[in-house]
C-alpha cells in the first residue's frame, strides 16, 4: 500500500531547536507494522530519523510512541489498522516526558516514579530452604501485572499526569499492586500507607485511557482501583481521596443522583475552609453556565431509589 | 571535557547474565557498575519464552539425567565439567530466583510446577506462562534497584582497555545521549552482551543482538570458541523470523507437513517433536526442500490443545500468532520454519567465567570475564537444549560475578592514561564526518545477513561457505567507506548501526572460518560434504584468535569428558 508517515521531529543540536513535522512517502506491505515503516525510512531514506526499537514483537517495550494521537507500540501497530490506501499516519513521541530527539523521550521521570514504590519483593524474615508455597491462582493472577513491559505508553496518555507531574502514575501504581497482591510480600501495610499519600492511588480520575492504550492488557486503572479497595480494607487513614469514594457511594445510595456541593463539603470537611473557599470560582462558573445544583434537603432522592438500594445490597452480599 | 569512572568490577550488558553477575559481585562487597546500550529491561533476555531447566532432587529428579541430556544434546561437544556444574547448581538458582520474587507457575499444592521441553525425557522446565525470560529479567532489575547498583544506561562500549602488562583495565565507551566518550577503569570487566543474531537475516533475535561484546573481547586478544555452532530454532515465523516457543511442542503441539503427516515420526521415532533443536530443524528443512512444505514452511498444529489452555499457558504466542501471522492457534495450524536463534559459541571462558587460562593452556586476557550467550564454556557444545540458556545465564552469571569480585580483591588497580580514549574518539569522528554518497550500514548488514542465512545455515558445504567468506571480506572493505547522514552528537543511531556492523562482520568471519575448519557434521553444524560426526578427529573445540590484518589464527582444545563417552545420538 501507499502511505505517508507524518513524523514529529526534534533535533536538540539545531541552532534554534524546535519541533516540526516531516512527511515521508512509503510503499509498504499493509500487514507491516508502523515500526517496519519507520525502520524502512531510517534504513533507506534518512538515517537521522531517531527512535528506539529492538525486539519487533511487543516484548521489550522500546518503541512506545503516539500514532494518530494515541500512545502505543509501533511494532504492534499494523499499517492497515491506522491508515487506508494513500492515507497519512501521524507519528509523535510519547507525552508526559521530555523529548530528547525525534521519537526518543527521556524516561528518567518514568523510572524515578517506579523506584518510589520500592519495586522489589519484601518478604518477612529469612526465606525457607525450598520455594515459598503459594496458590497457583495467586501466581497466575500476578502474571497479568507482570506482563507489564514498562513501555511508558500508559504514562504518556495519562490525563492526570498531563496536568499534574507529581502524580505517581499508572505504571508505578500497577507495579505497586503486583507486590501488594503477592502473598509472599510482607510490606502490604507500608505500601498502602505510602500510596495513600497525595499524588498516590487516590489521584487517578478513572478516565480509562491507560486501560485503552496498554499494549499488554495490564489494565493499570483496574489495578489502581484494586489498590484502593485493599487500602480501605486495610483501614488506611482517611484522606480526601478515600472520603471522596466513600461519600460518593453514600450519596448515591441515599439519593440515587450526585449531590455535588455536599460531596465537596463532606470530602474536604467543614473545617477545611480553605479548600472549600478555593472551589468558589468553579461554583460561580457553574452558576453562570446555568448549572445550579440543588443540595442538602432540597436534593431529593430520585424515583425508584429502592432499586438502587437493592443493587447496593446485592453487591455487598456478593463481596 | 571527557570524564572517567572507576570501579572494581564493570559489567557490560544488563540482561540476565549481566545483572546476575553484578548482584553476585555486589554481594561479595565489590564496587560494581553495569553498562548497557539499552535500558536493562529492554535486554533480549526478555524474549526467552518457555522456561528454565533444573533437576530438583526433592521432586525425584536427578542432576545426572539433566547433565547427560545436555551432553547428548550438545552432540558430545559440551565440556562435561561445566555441564555438571550447571546441572548441580540449577536447583539453588531456581529457588533463589523464586525468593527474589519470580512468579513461577505452581502446582495445585502451591509448589513450583514444570513442563516438558525438547531433548529431555522428564518435565523439568520451570516457567512463568510463556514469558519466563521477561519475568526473570524484571525481577533481577528490581534486585539491582534494591542493591543500588549504578547502571550506565544507553552507553556504548567501543573497546577494551589493557594495561602495559596486558591485563584488562576497563573499557572505552560513549554516552549515546550526548555522544561523549569516557574511560571506565576497572580491575575486572564482565562481558554479558548477549548474542549476535543480527549477523543473520532473518533471525529471532532483537535488533540489539549484534555481537558487540564478542567482537570487543576478540579484538583485545580473547579467543572465540566453537563459533560455527549456530542454532536454528525449529519454530519461527516467516518474514521477520519472530520466535514461537518450544513450549508449544512441550505442551503437546504437533509438526505437520503439507500431507498432514507428523513427519518427526521418521526422524526421531522416540522423542518426535521434542527431539533436540538441531534434529528438528534439519527434519523440517528436509521436508521443505523435498517439496512437502507449505510455501517454504511446515505447520505447527496447536488446535487440539484448546483455546483456554492456549491462552493460559501459551498466551504470548497465542497473541503473537494473531498479531504477526493472522492465525488463530485454536482454529488453524501456524506456518513456521527453522530460523537463526542462538550462538552456542562465544568468548572462551572457564567454569568461573574467566577469559584466560590460569593453567596457561590457552591464551586470553587476564581480568576479562564473560557470561551468558556471549560466553562459551563450552556448555551447549554443538546444540543447546531449550530452557538451558536461561539457566546458563543465572548459574554462570553468578559464578563469573563472584570470581570477578574475588579476583579484583587480589590485584592492584591497573593504570592506564586517559588518552586511551583518543583512538575510538577519532574513529567515530571519522565515521560521522565522512562525506559523500557512500553506502549505508543497513544495506551492508542486509547483504551480510542474507549471505549468512544462505550459506552458513542448517546445511553447509565448502563451496557455499567459501563464497560467504569472500563476501564478508568484501563487506569489511566497504565498511571502511560507509557514510551516515546524521552528523550530530546526540542519539546518533546511524553511528551506532555503523559500529555494530563492524562488530558483526568480525563475528560473521569467525563463524565462517570456524565452520570451514570443522570438517565433520556435529550438532547444529551439518556439512553436506562431511556427513558424519568424526570423533577421531573432531572431538575438540575450535579456537579463533583475532588478527588485525587477515584471517584469524586457528587453534584447538580437547573436549573435557568426565563420565559420558560419546555414543551414537538417536532421539
Amino acid at each position: 500500500m501507499h502511505t505517508t508517515l507524518r513524523i514529529r521531529r526534534f533535533n536538540p543540536e539545531h541552532d534554534h531547536p524546535s519541533s516540526y513535522y516531516q512527511e515521508y512517502d512509503l510503499e509498504i506491505d499493509p500487514s507491516d507494522s508502523v515500526l517496519d515503516g519507520l525502520i524502512k525510512i531510517r534504513e533507506t531514506i534518512d538515517d537521522s530519523l531517531t527512535l528506539r526499537c529492538s525486539c519487533r514483537g511487543a516484548i521489550c517495550g522500546s518503541c512506545g510512541m503516539r500514532i494518530n494521537g494515541h500512545a502505543t507500540l509501533a511494532c504492534k501497530t499494523k499499517m492497515i489498522s491506522v491508515a487506508s490506501e494513500g492515507g497519512t499516519i501521524q507519528v509523535e513521541p510519547m507525552n508526559n516526558m521530555p523529548v530528547i530527539k525525534d521519537l526518543v523521550t527521556d524516561m528518567a521521570p518514568f523510572w524515578s516514579k517506579i523506584r518510589q514504590i520500592q519495586p522489589w519483593l519484601q518478604p518477612e524474615g529469612r526465606p525457607p530452604t525450598a520455594e515459598y508455597t503459594a496458590s497457583p491462582e495467586s501466581m497466575s493472577h500476578l502474571s497479568g501485572v507482570m506482563s507489564c513491559i514498562m513501555c511508558g505508553v500508559c504514562v504518556s496518555d495519562c490525563t492526570v499526569l498531563d496536568v499534574d507531574k507529581t502524580f505517581v502514575g499508572p505504571a508505578a501504581l500497577a507495579k505497586a499492586y503486583r507486590f501488594v497482591a503477592d502473598p509472599r510480600d510482607s510490606a502490604t501495610s507500608q505500601r498502602l500507607n505510602f500510596l495513600n499519600q497525595p499524588n498516590g492511588m487516590w489521584d487517578c480520575t478513572r478516565c480509562m485511557e491507560c486501560i485503552q492504550v496498554c499494549p499488554k492488557g495490564v489494565g493499570p486503572m483496574d489495578r489502581i482501583m484494586a489498590l484502593r479497595a485493599k487500602g480501605l480494607a486495610e483501614k488506611v487513614p482517611a484522606t480526601c481521596g478515600s472520603r471522596h469514594a466513600e461519600v460518593f457511594s453514600d450519596i448515591i445510595k441515599h439519593k440515587g443522583i450526585l449531590d455535588e456541593p455536599m460531596l465537596a463539603i463532606r470530602t474536604f470537611g467543614l473545617k477545611n475552609i480553605g479548600r472549600l473557599l478555593g472551589m468558589i470560582p468553579m461554583v460561580v462558573q457553574s452558576v453562570l453556565k446555568g448549572k445550579v445544583p440543588l443540595s442538602g434537603p432540597l436534593h431529593r432522592p430520585i424515583p425508584g431509589i429502592h432499586h438502587i438500594q437493592q443493587l447496593f445490597k446485592q453487591v455487598r452480599i456478593k463481596r | 571535557m571527557n570524564s572517567s569512572f572507576s570501579y572494581e568490577v564493570l559489567v557490560i550488558g544488563a540482561g540476565l547474565a549481566g545483572m546476575r553477575a553484578a548482584l553476585a559481585a555486589h554481594n561479595q562487597g565489590a564496587s560494581v557498575a553495569i553498562m548497557t546500550k539499552v535500558h536493562p529491561v529492554r535486554s533480549h533476555s526478555n524474549a526467552a519464552q518457555g522456561g528454565i531447566n533444573a533437576a530438583l532432587t526433592d521432586r525425584g529428579d536427578h542432576w545426572e539425567d539433566h547433565a547427560f541430556e545436555t551432553v547428548k544434546g550438545s552432540d558430545y561437544l559440551g565440556d562435561q565439567d561445566a555441564v555438571e556444574i550447571l546441572a548441580q547448581e540449577a536447583g539453588q538458582d531456581i529457588i533463589a530466583l523464586e525468593h527474589m520474587g519470580v512468579i513461577f507457575n505452581r502446582s495445585e499444592e502451591g509448589h513450583l510446577g514444570t513442563r516438558r521441553f525438547g531433548g529431555q525425557k522428564r518435565a523439568r522446565t520451570f516457567f512463568v506462562s510463556d514469558f519466563t525470560g521477561q519475568a526473570l529479567l524484571h525481577v533481577l532489575y528490581e534486585q539491582t534497584l534494591q542493591a543500588k547498583i549504578p547502571v550506565y544506561e544507553e552507553w556504548f562500549a567501543t573497546s577494551l582497555v589493557k594495561d602495559d602488562q596486558g591485563r584488562c583495565a576497563g573499557v572505552v565507551a560513549f554516552e549515546i545521549r550526548t555522544g561523549t566518550f569516557a574511560l571506565f577503569r576497572a580491575k575486572a570487566v564482565i562481558m554479558a552482551t548477549g548474542g549476535l543474531g543480527r549477523v543473520y537475516e532473518p533471525s529471532t533475535n532483537a535488533l540489539i543482538c549484534t555481537g558487540d561484546g564478542m567482537a570487543v573481547a576478540y579484538r583485545a586478544g580473547a579467543p572465540l570458541m566453537d563459533m560455527e555452532m549456530v542454532q536454528y530454532h525449529p519454530t519461527t515465523l516467516k518474514g521477520k523470523g519472530l520466535l514461537i516457543t518450544e513450549a508449544a511442542r512441550g505442551e503437546g503441539a504437533y509438526l505437520l507437513n503439507s500431507k498432514g503427516e507428523r513427519f518427526m515420526e521418521r526422524y526421531a521415532p522416540n522423542m518426535l517433536e521434542l527431539a533436540s533443536r538441531d534434529v528438528v530443524s534439519r527434519a523440517e528443512q528436509i521436508e521443505i526442500n523435498e517439496g512437502r512444505g507449505v510455501k517454504g514452511c511446515v505447520l505447527l498444529d496447536c488446535r487440539h490443545l484448546g483455546r483456554t489452555f492456549l491462552q493460559d499457558r501459551l498466551g504470548q504466542i497465542y497473541a503473537e500468532a494473531k498479531t504477526f501471522a493472522n492465525v488463530d492457534l485454536a482454529e488453524e495450524p501456524l506456518p513456521i520454519r527453522p530460523g537463526m536463534h542462538y550462538q552456542m559459541g562465544g568468548i572462551k571462558t572457564d567454569t568461573e567465567g574467566r577469559c584466560w587460562d590460569v593453567q596457561g593452556q590457552w591464551a586470553g586476557v587476564p581480568g576479562l570475564f564473560a557470561a551468558g550467550e556471549t560466553a562459551c564454556l563450552s556448555l551447549h557444545g554443538g546444540n543447546r537444549l531449550g530452557a538451558n540458556s536461561l539457566l546458563d545465564t543465572v548459574v554462570f552469571g553468578r559464578r563469573a560475578g563472584t570470581c570477578a569480585a574475588e579476583y579484583a580483591n587480589t590485584i592492584s588497580s591497573p593504570t592506564v592514561p586517559d588518552s586511551v580514549i583518543d583512538a575510538d574518539n577519532n574513529l567515530v569522528a571519522g565515521i560521522v564526518g565522512r562525506k559523500g554518497p557512500g553506502e549505508r550500514a543497513a544495506a551492508l548488514r542486509l547483504e551480510m545477513g542474507i549471505t549468512m542465512n544462505k550459506h552458513v545455515s542448517v546445511f553447509r558445504d565448502e563451496e557455499g561457505m567459501e563464497a560467504a567468506l569472500r563476501h564478508i571480506t568484501n563487506l569489511k572493505t566497504r565498511w571502511s567507506d560507509l557514510t551516515i547522514q546524521d552528523k550530530g552528537q546526540v542519539f546518533n543511531t546511524g553511528l551506532i548501526a555503523a559500529l555494530e556492523l563492524g562488530f558483526m562482520l568480525d563475528c560473521a568471519e569467525a563463524i565462517i572460518v570456524g565452520a570451514l575448519t570443522r570438517q565433520e557434521s556435529r550438532g547444529a553444524h551439518f556439512r553436506t560434504d562431511f556427513l558424519d560426526r568424526d570423533d577421531e578427529h573432531w572431538l575438540k573445540h575450535v579456537l579463533l584468535y583475532h588478527k588485525p590484518d587477515g584471517p584469524p589464527h586457528v587453534d584447538y582444545l580437547p573436549v573435557r569428558i568426565t563420565q559420558w563417552q560419546p555414543q551414537i545420538r538417536v532421539y
